[in-house]
């Protein structure tokens, strides 16, 4: 089978812990922490998890929010 | 909650002078998140000077607004800070969001359906043969009798059309979770279409490709 279609059919599966973005946004803050301290972020939040893994939008967010924290972390960057 | 967070909020229910100095230090950290979430997504969205400068700031001013309007829903589930930057971080990216879409409503003909350029977006090379046509026409018929009016209409913006999804949901007025569930029961929908006729080998759920699909 294609490359496109193995792709195509990945995109297509479902995972139905899936909280969908409203939650996944309302617990980022939390979630982001976790990613920042160390912890298994993952298994704390399967269904935050398995969102971030789906939909680029909010990946994209906590990304944004874990570099913060980890800026913010350094110790010349601390305010 | 930490002593720094229960500190912000005696701060900001303060009155007079320690509620203004509170919330002078509350913007200020909203500028600078703004900023470095801006600069950080700079690059991929095209963006610099006093646009980019523009934005930031406006993002903190907007969530400035928000975090005092909802001060009452912290609950210490995180540091206070960390719950205002994701304020900041929400606003730069529907901004941004808002910004896509004007873009994509200029540049893109969204009246015209590119089936044939599907393989493409999921990482094929442009040329053809006779069992990817089959295939994408397999998707199409999928799509035109599997899936509702506003289901097929997302799903051709967003799939065919490339258009990410959170440019997508600021150009249609309605929210992203709302783009991603119609997005996610049509997924559901077309597997099970293209499943029944033997098109699928049943790759696990929960692995996708989309976000790299869907990202600006």
């Amino acid at each position: 089978m294609s490359v496109w279609w193995q792709q195509f059919e990945a995109f297509l599966a479902t995972d139905p812990r899936d909280v969908g973005c409203d939650e996944a946004v309302r617990i980022m803050h939390v979630y982001a922490e976790l990613v920042t301290q160390g912890a298994d972020a993952r298994s704390r939040f399967p269904g935050v998890a398995a969102h971030l893994a789906a939909c680029g939008p909010c990946a994209e967010d906590v990304r944004g929010l874990v570099a913060l924290l980890r800026e913010e972390a350094r110790p010349d960057t601390a305010s | 909650m930490d002593p720094d967070s229960e500190e912000w909020l005696r701060g900001l229910r303060g009155d007079g002078a320690v509620r203004q100095e509170a919330e002078a230090r509350l913007h200020a950290l909203l500028v600078k998140a703004s900023f470095k979430e801006a600069h950080r997504r700079a690059a991929s969205a095209r963006l610099e000077g006093p646009d980019l400068e523009e934005l930031a700031y406006q993002s903190a001013n907007d969530a400035m607004v928000s975090v005092l309007r909802r001060l009452e829903d912290f609950r210490g589930e995180s540091r206070f800070t960390t719950w205002v930057y994701r304020f900041a971080i929400l606003e730069v990216s529907n901004k941004l969001a808002r910004r896509r879409a004007a873009l994509a409503s200029a540049a893109m003909p969204l009246e015209a359906e590119d089936w044939e350029r599907l393989p493409e977006r999921f990482g094929d090379g442009p040329e053809e043969s006779a069992q990817q046509r089959e295939l994408v026409s397999a998707v199409r018929a999928a799509v035109r009798e599997s899936l509702t009016p506003r289901q097929r209409e997302l799903f051709v913006a967003s799939v065919v059309h490339g258009e990410p999804t959170d440019a997508l949901a600021a150009r249609l007025g309605t929210s992203l979770g709302a783009v991603y569930k119609t997005m996610f029961d049509a997924r559901k929908k077309l597997r099970a279409a293209l499943d029944a006729q033997g098109l699928l080998d049943g790759g696990a759920p929960g692995r996708t490709g989309r976000a790299k699909v869907t990202k600006p």
